[in-house]
């Protein structure tokens, strides 16, 4: 690998579950980045684990945010840092997927539209994890979570399929503003990740990273299944490594077979109660999004 | 490399040893993670290539190489199995630990 990664862990001895996606993608980015990091991280799975006090994990400047101002804060963390003079600091995010896709959306738009120097990464474990696995908007179609639950006697077998609605397109959101850098990535394909980490820390405008980090909790999977799970969500279509750079979008990789979408939906608890039509549902909502991937990387 | 540091004495005994204000020293690390597992990795050093993989993937960042070796810190250990898992060698085996 071309990166050289730091020795020092900068998140240690956190309180997150074994085997834990999220912790993954914040630990290696932070390894990535370095100690002259300044960290924003609203309500959520990372804050949860990270600052149990006396316990405190995070071996650089991290701050707790409101849980609708990551965008904001991170802009007045770098004018803050630049105001200092402080030199070669990063200013990173790390939000989860209700704290990217629903709750912290608008402040996320306003730091794009700014265009200051910041990282934003967003940990996509598909719920509300941290609170006991309740739907967000980037909870796939099908997902059982607390709030959307499966069963026969559900609303008389109307709603009791999980998530009715699909998963919301962030890339697309964050790429329509024009944004300097956006990639998706995923814990399954660590040195992908880890090289848009890197880029996204050289660019000058606002960068966007949308990893996708599997909860072993939440999704039902064993603890030692975490980056395989990832993996497999890359080979069946339903996650995809992008990125989009100066108006130009790149399919880093174009899955030529896919693998079977049953297999990879049957191995997690949530997705335990899908019939064969949902899923063959689930393979034509791939199958558009794919389309459309291909043709705007074109 | 060192290993980051614990102090385990520590104690709040009277409100004034809590912080002013809702901020704490960056890396306060009081207790350990080692109860939290039932089974322990155990890496098997002939066969280990040192590929550093196992050290990429583990989400407590515990696996580290050290001296040609790779070592893990058991304090911090929770056991999912990532390693064992993802190792391409085959060469961690998870071993249930007794207590």
């Amino acid at each position: 690998m071309k990166t050289k990664l730091e020795q020092e862990e900068y998140f240690y001895g956190h309180k997150g579950c074994a085997g834990c996606g999220g912790s993954i993608a914040v630990r290696l980015a932070l390894k990535v980045l370095g100690k002259n990091t300044l960290v924003v991280l609203p309500a959520g799975c990372m804050s949860a684990v990270g600052f149990v006090y006396p316990q405190l994990c995070f071996g650089v400047n991290a701050l707790i945010s409101p849980f609708a101002s990551t965008g904001a804060m991170l802009s007045g963390l770098y004018v803050g840092a630049k105001a200092l003079g402080l030199k070669d600091v990063n200013v990173v995010g790390f939000a989860g997927d209700g704290g990217t896709a629903d709750i912290g959306l608008q402040a996320l738009s306003g730091a794009i539209d700014r265009g200051d120097k910041i990282i934003y990464i967003c940990y996509d474990n598909e719920a509300y994890m941290n609170t006991g696995v309740q739907k967000s908007s980037l909870t796939p179609y099908g997902a059982k979570t607390t709030t959307t639950p499966a069963g026969d006697r559900i609303h008389g077998g109307t709603y009791g399929r999980g998530s009715t609605s699909v998963k919301k397109d962030m890339f697309d959101i964050v790429t329509a503003h024009n944004i300097a850098y956006a990639a998706t990535a995923s814990i399954g394909n660590i040195p992908d990740y880890i090289r848009k980490v890197e880029k996204a820390s050289k660019m000058q405008g606002t960068s966007y990273i949308h990893v996708a980090a599997p909860c072993p909790t939440g999704w039902g999977v064993e603890s030692s299944d975490t980056v395989a799970i990832a993996k497999e969500a890359i080979d069946c279509g339903l996650w995809y490594l992008a990125e989009y750079e100066d108006g130009e979008y790149t399919l880093n990789r174009d899955v030529k077979e896919f693998t079977s979408v049953k297999e990879y939906l049957k191995k997690q608890n949530r997705f335990k109660h899908l019939t064969d039509e949902d899923i063959v549902a689930i393979g034509c909502q791939r199958d558009k999004k794919w389309k459309s991937l291909r043709k705007k990387a074109q | 490399m060192s290993r980051r540091k614990v102090d385990k004495t520590f104690k709040i005994s009277s409100i004034k040893d809590l912080p002013c204000g809702t901020y704490g020293k960056a890396m306060q690390l009081t207790e350990t993670m080692e109860g939290w597992r039932n089974e322990a990795p155990i890496i098997d050093e002939k066969t280990c290539s040192l590929c550093n993989w196992c050290y990429l993937v583990c989400p407590e960042g515990v696996i580290y190489q050290e001296d040609k070796k790779m070592k893990i810190d058991y304090r911090f250990c929770k056991g999912c199995g990532i390693c064992a898992k993802e190792c391409r060698k085959k060469c961690i085996i998870m071993e249930r630990e007794e207590k």
